[in-house]
């Protein structure tokens, strides 16, 4: 069976997934929706199916796993969203929409040689700092939860930073490929690119006053260095320095500072002054750990088996929302509640498959920039997911950074995508040499 | 490279096997502790989409029951109580902005079905997985409406309470406190109870259960713990004898004796039984320096003092009798634990519940053997299973024949006594007064404990009226009299 072939099987799989979930989402709520929800099942598979031909016709021995896996998790994301909102449902359909066609676009664009981007690095090197830097721009940057993270244009808005990611992934793989063997002398000089671009994710820390994003790209960043260098030294010298840097901005940033002691404390017993009440005395929960307190609320009600889909507590019974941000940064509990620790746990396995994929293209590849992207595409996947998932569990202070896929939102959707095209594009390189 | 690459997958694995474990820590580990929470409003709403069990009196009149209400594509089971304020010392409420009180936070597992057996459990997973509504358990109670509602008349608009109790089973048949609530009020109509005022107390405090944390001295109704432990040790006997000279000499201060007092204001030369029957405060006084305050503390303790009564309510709606001094309950070894000679006929430091002095009662009238008060007989689960709460035995008190000589005693009180108000027609009826000071020129907190049929009881009662010019027998014992008379009554009819 060739590997298309068997990506098609899959697909069918997960559009038989995708029409489960949307009808027990139907029955759980029926008076509130209509049959015509059940379209969207049949849409989604339609649209996958034509990400499939692209596919078939651009990149016919690129892994048969990656495509559907993306599907049955923008599937799975969109079934929350349009559980918890049918309206932003529709947009995110149609931001899915536009993420297919980035997809296509990319793999049609590329599908001779990608490589060739490789001599455009600088390129992407100066549009990675450009996008991650539009936000802290007045008039047009904008900031939500006290995070400077988005821009708006009009009515719309979305995050430069995710497409900033894919465009800086692809300048360190192409740079450092280059300049591998000069910085594994380990000469003082050759640090000079190190120390600019830690000054610059320190910069975008104290523009955006988002640890999340500064610490998704600086770990991105150390990763691919680490693989092109083989020096675990300078991933402890980075580390170091991030640490540094990180303190400094928790000292002078009240934004951070509160964010890590919602993370080491978010309860109290005794009324604590709370900063967005003018001082008033509360309890913390009450308070600036409002939303991860209840979040995880939700998550300890999924308890083993989940609620169910549709059947989850997320408003009081006035109808007002219990948890800000429920689709987008904080999806994970809304899922986590309605299906469980099994639905969790089968969601996890997934995005860790994804991974595994996504490392098993990079070790087959034979050329070093190929090599390096497919590498840094994953790892950056997998620590996104670490950092939002990570910070909603209380492992690691909360940042609010998306579930590639699965959260409400149109830049997450299109980068993952594009993020995706490149992985299958490295996968079709790999698969055609053997 | 690809040992690089290697590592570079290993690390991002661990990160999401990370995700997986702090999940399971949340979702198994965590999650029973942070469903209790004060602050849980996602537990509090969903069980509000829980088909709550209802609740029962003995004679099956609903006192708690589900509304139904269908808001933004949920069904809610809102709590109605249909008799009111009947009963809200017992069932307390089940609110969204107030939390739970009484039955309905101390039975909640219960009434949410969350006491389930096995197979209970299992159906209730496949209710969860096919969506359908998760049905609570029914809880009936051993409340005897027809008695509630005679004390809840009787008591008026009195502040105070009473309680009665089967002596042989622990059943709470009366559980009765006033000034009362509307607890259809809390939610929505606040402002209803914060204005209830009473003439006889401020404030008013609606919302406190007098019958099981109201704390008030006992008076000469303690009188019957000191008899017992009197008995109890052998050092006296019905019949050993005493001198009344009118007043009791305590550090070298005479201590007059007292209003609730039967009979000429000097005895002269007296027995027990007959200090008793007449509330002779120089007599108990004695007896109390001579069996000495760790002695008759001890007794307290065997009753159930110096520690909340293990009835089946929130144990922060229960308070434990005992010495208290400036709100705080002196535990047995502190120092200044107050006179003995006082304090055996129930003034001093000494404050008690209702509840408690129905246990003391109840364990005389059952031989001796105090038996575990409860509210809760039986639980109906969705699935018809029933599940009977057994009787359970809490301690044997005192030596049967100490009850036996305690009860002829305190017959002797309601036939010829202080408590004569008490009386009822064809029954053996045995009891005590108390009538205690609380300082010259304030009114009395006045008591009457009973039990009937003295030779078979049925019923023991505890009755407490706050701020009475009058005394326990002429103020509590009818009170107590009309509690037991409905008991009796319904008692006989379902027996035959």
């Amino acid at each position: 069976m060739s590997a298309r072939t068997r990506e098609l099987g899959i697909l069918i799989l997960v559009g038989l997934i995708t029409v489960t979930g949307f009808a027990s989402v139907y029955i759980a709520r029926q008076n509130e929706l209509s049959p015509g929800s059940l379209s969207y099942a049949g849409f989604f598979f339609a649209l996958y199916l034509a990400a499939h031909l692209v596919a078939r016709f651009t990149v016919p021995d690129a892994d048969p796993y990656l495509l559907p896996m993306a599907a049955l998790l923008t599937a799975l994301g969109l079934t929350e969203i349009y559980r918890l909102n049918p309206t932003d449902a529709l947009r995110q359909g149609l931001w899915v929409v536009i993420g297919v066609a980035a997809f296509a676009i990319t793999l049609i664009t590329l599908r001779h040689d990608y490589r060739r981007l490789e001599s455009y690095k600088y390129l992407f090197g100066l549009s990675a700092l450009a996008l991650l830097f539009l936000p802290a721009l007045p008039k047009i940057g904008h900031s939500i939860n006290g995070a400077r993270l988005w821009v708006r244009i009009g009515t719309l808005q979305f995050q430069p930073g995710e497409l900033g990611k894919i465009a800086m992934i692809v300048f360190l793989a192409a740079y450092l490929h280059s300049k591998q063997e000069v910085l594994a002398l380990g000469r003082l000089k050759d640090f000079g690119p190190l120390l600019a671009i830690w000054g610059c994710a320190m910069l975008v820390l104290v523009a955006t006053h988002d640890l999340g994003s500064a610490l998704l790209f600086f770990g991105i960043f150390l990763a691919i260095l680490y693989l092109a260098t083989s020096r675990l030294l300078y991933v402890g010298v980075g580390m170091t320095l991030f640490l540094v840097g990180a303190a400094g901005v928790y000292e002078t940033t009240a934004h951070v500072r509160s964010r890590v002691t919602i993370w080491l404390h978010p309860w109290t017993i005794q009324p604590v002054p709370c900063p967005t009440r003018g001082g008033l005395l509360m309890q913390r929960q009450e308070c600036e750990s409002f939303q991860l307190v209840k979040s995880l609320y939700s998550i300890a009600r999924g308890g083993f088996s989940g609620t169910g889909l549709g059947k989850g507590t997320f408003t009081l019974t006035n109808g007002k929302g219990l948890i800000p941000d429920l689709n987008t940064d904080f999806i994970f509990s809304a899922l986590a509640q309605e299906l469980g620790l099994v639905g969790v746990a089968a969601l996890l396995l997934v995005l860790m498959l994804f991974v595994v994929r996504g490392f098993r293209i990079a070790l087959q590849v034979d050329d070093g920039f190929s090599k390096l992207m497919a590498a840094g595409l994953t790892f950056g996947f997998a620590l996104q997911t670490f950092i939002i998932i990570g910070g909603i569990l209380r492992l690691i202070p909360l940042t609010g950074i998306t579930l590639p896929f699965i959260s409400y939102g149109g830049s997450s959707v299109v980068a993952n995508f594009i993020l995706l095209a490149g992985l299958m594009l490295v996968s079709q390189r790999a698969n055609e040499a053997r | 490279m690809n040992a690089r690459i290697r590592l570079a997958a290993l690390v991002s694995l661990t990160m999401l096997v990370a995700l997986i474990v702090a999940s399971t820590y949340w979702q198994a580990w965590a999650a029973p502790d942070l469903a209790n929470k004060s602050d849980n409003s996602i537990q509090l709403v969903s069980e509000f989409t829980i088909d709550r069990g209802r609740i029962f009196a003995a004679d099956g009149t609903t006192l708690a029951k589900n509304r139904i209400v269908h808001r933004s594509n949920t069904t809610y089971y809102f709590r109605r109580y249909p008799l009111g304020s009947l009963t809200a010392a017992a069932v307390g409420y089940a609110t969204l902005t107030k939390s739970r009180t009484g039955l309905e936070h101390s039975a909640n597992d219960y009434l949410t079905g969350a006491d389930q057996s096995l197979a209970g459990a299992i159906k209730q997973i496949g209710d969860r997985l096919l969506g359908s509504t998760i049905h609570g358990s029914d809880v009936y109670t051993s409340l005897n409406l027809r008695a509630q509602r005679v004390a809840m008349q009787a008591l008026g608009s009195n502040c105070g309470a009473a309680v009665a109790i089967e002596p042989t089973t622990g059943r709470v048949l009366v559980l009765a406190s006033k000034p009362s609530y509307n607890p259809n009020d809390v939610e929505g109509h606040y402002n209803r109870i914060r204005d209830i005022k009473s003439p006889s107390c401020k404030p008013a405090s609606p919302l406190i259960d007098r019958a099981t944390q109201g704390l008030y001295p006992p008076g000469s109704a303690f009188k019957v713990v000191t008899t017992a432990a009197a008995l109890d040790t052998g050092r006296f006997t019905p019949s050993s004898s005493f001198y009344d000279p009118g007043y009791c000499t305590e550090y070298g201060q005479q201590v007059k004796n007292f209003s609730d007092q039967s009979g000429p204001e000097v005895f002269g030369p007296i027995i027990l039984s007959r200090a008793l029957q007449h509330s002779v405060n120089s007599v108990f006084c004695n007896i109390g320096k001579t069996l000495g305050m760790r002695t008759l503390m001890n007794y307290a303790r065997r009753f159930g003092f110096d520690s909340k009564p293990p009835i089946d309510l929130p144990s922060n709606a229960v308070a434990a009798s005992g010495l208290y001094q400036h709100e705080r309950l002196l535990s047995p070894s502190e120092d200044g634990l107050g006179d003995p000679g006082r304090t055996a006929f129930g003034q001093d430091k000494l404050l008690v519940t209702p509840l408690q002095m129905a246990m003391v009662t109840a364990t005389i009238a059952n031989n001796g053997k105090e038996m575990q008060p409860h509210l809760v007989d039986r639980v109906r689960r969705s699935n018809g299973e029933v599940v009977r709460i057994k009787p359970q035995p809490l301690a044997q008190v005192i030596k049967p024949e100490t009850a036996m000589e305690l009860t002829q005693m305190m017959e002797s009180v309601v036939s010829a006594g202080t408590g004569t108000a008490a009386q009822i027609y064809g029954v053996r009826v045995a009891g005590k007064t108390g009538t205690a000071e609380n300082g010259t020129g304030q009114p009395n907190t006045t008591w009457f404990i009973s039990f009937a049929p003295a030779d078979a009881p049925r019923v023991a009662v505890a009755v407490v009226l706050q701020n009475q010019t009058g005394t326990g027998g002429t103020t509590a014992a009818p009170i107590a009299r009309e509690i037991m008379q409905a008991i009796l009554s319904t008692a006989l009819n379902s027996n035959s």
